[in-house]
């Protein structure tokens, strides 16, 4: 394992940096666009079934097709990256739009009511209750979204470009265990490290919530 | 959008390679690892949920799953065991346990304590107390964990073609190999569409087995 790292050092860490790219970014643009999008589903509450309907749908597509399928759609080149970034934008906001409008539903009515008593409008009320009191909700599909795309890039490695995932076709071909391995622990531990600073990014964000116990 | 393959009736027949027998082999691979993969997870899942003990494995195990890569998994045990079946139902097995443990787990833990507390006070053994009363309160909560994991099974079962098996993903990796566009369309469709059917199947099944009384009918 360890003369396996230690002569394809480059090979690993260039992986890595791309697996990185590959799953993070769509996780920042695809949280941005399901804001507004969840947003809707509570506002007009008649959207609410068919969003939630939509973002099943799109979540079952799997990942393969949708990688290999994309480049008809979008012209771009198969070997482009930009299509496994579309693919997991395209999964993170079927995830988190969902969440997004049943965060901003769960938000308790009476507090709704007590800001708009104090003069909120819509608008701000949005941003300044309703948003940060989902918060703990969608930081919860936030997380999901984010392990799931890190675990999702990897199948991109059967259309060239996977991150680590191109450790696995490597290992596979040449049917040697050290580089599949390598690239399932990297993987995992970048879930891990990833999950870990959302949550407490999440902590320090809303610090109301470790008061609840308290409050209640 | 070429639906050229996907049309032809020439691709709907019996024979090898046809939209219906990859269509079964799917299912197949879908059904087994579902199987396994409850077989497994539910006993865990309710004694945690029961017992209440080990729920860290249980809050965690969700987790953990997702994080695993299916196509890393499958290629590692492929190089440890060789081509065929057992490589891809490990997994895919692996990715059934976590949402049906979690969600076994969670039905029972989250549900009204004062109802276990009247089973057990009206003298309910335990064992009665978990399948009389905790498991048929659990199963909604359950049966969305299961439905997420059959979604999600229905749409990795598509790598077993990238091993060599069967499986819709053959139309996805045949057709990328000759660049038949039409056919990996079709593919991504069929695959789609049978995820949305075996939901529907699903949630059919969530309102027989589902006490009337629970779902405020």
């Amino acid at each position: 394992m360890t003369t396996y790292l230690s002569n394809n050092w480059d090979t690993v860490l260039a992986a890595l940096e791309q697996h990185i790219w590959l799953a993070l970014l769509p996780v920042v643009i695809g949280f941005v666009v399901a804001l507004p999008i969840g947003y809707l589903g509570v506002r007009f509450p008649w959207l609410y079934h068919p969003l939630v309907n939509v973002c099943g749908v799109l979540y079952s597509i799997p990942s393969l097709a949708l990688f290999v399928f994309l480049p008809v759609l979008l012209g771009t080149k198969i070997l482009s990256p930009l299509n496994i970034v579309v693919a997991l934008i395209i999964y993170t906001v079927a995830l988190l739009a969902r969440t997004v409008a049943d965060g901003l539903k769960a938000v308790d009515p009476l507090v709704v009511q007590s800001a708009t008593a104090m003069g909120y409008r819509r608008f701000r009320r949005l941003t300044d209750v309703e948003l940060p009191v989902a918060l703990p909700v969608i930081l919860a599909g936030l997380r999901v979204a984010t392990v799931a795309n890190i675990s999702l890039v990897s199948v991109g490695a059967l259309i060239g470009v996977g991150g680590l995932g191109q450790l696995f076709t490597r290992g596979f071909q040449l049917f040697y265990v050290e580089p599949i391995i390598v690239g399932i622990v990297l993987s995992v531990l970048l879930a891990g490290l990833a999950d870990l600073v959302i949550v407490l990014l999440g902590r320090l964000i809303t610090p109301w919530t470790r008061f609840q116990g308290a409050a209640s | 959008m070429n639906l050229s393959y996907l049309l032809d009736p020439s691709h709907w027949d019996f024979s090898d390679g046809s939209i219906p027998t990859l269509i079964v082999s799917h299912l197949w691979y879908v059904l087994l690892s579902l199987v396994i993969g409850t077989a497994i997870a539910l006993p865990i899942g309710l004694w945690i949920g029961h017992t209440g003990r080990g729920s860290f494995l249980a809050i965690n195990a969700g987790n953990a799953g997702r994080s695993l890569p299916t196509l890393g998994l499958l290629m590692l045990m492929v190089t440890l065991l060789g081509l065929g079946l057992t490589p891809v139902l490990i997994a895919l097995t692996v990715l059934v346990i976590p949402p049906v443990l979690t969600s076994a787990y969670a039905g029972i833990r989250n549900l009204d304590h004062r109802v276990v507390d009247a089973a057990k006070g009206v003298g309910m053994r335990p064992w009665q107390v978990l399948t009389k009363v905790e498991l048929p309160m659990a199963l909604p909560v359950l049966m969305s964990g299961f439905r997420s994991a059959a979604l999600q099974v229905v749409a990795t079962a598509t790598v077993a073609a990238a091993v060599g098996l069967n499986g819709l993903g053959r139309l996805l990796i045949d057709g990328l190999a000759v660049n038949d566009y039409s056919r990996v369309l079709a593919g991504a469709i069929v695959v789609a569409v049978l995820a949305v059917l075996l939901d529907l199947v699903l949630a059919q099944v969530q309102r027989w087995i589902v006490s009337p009384g629970l779902s405020k009918r």
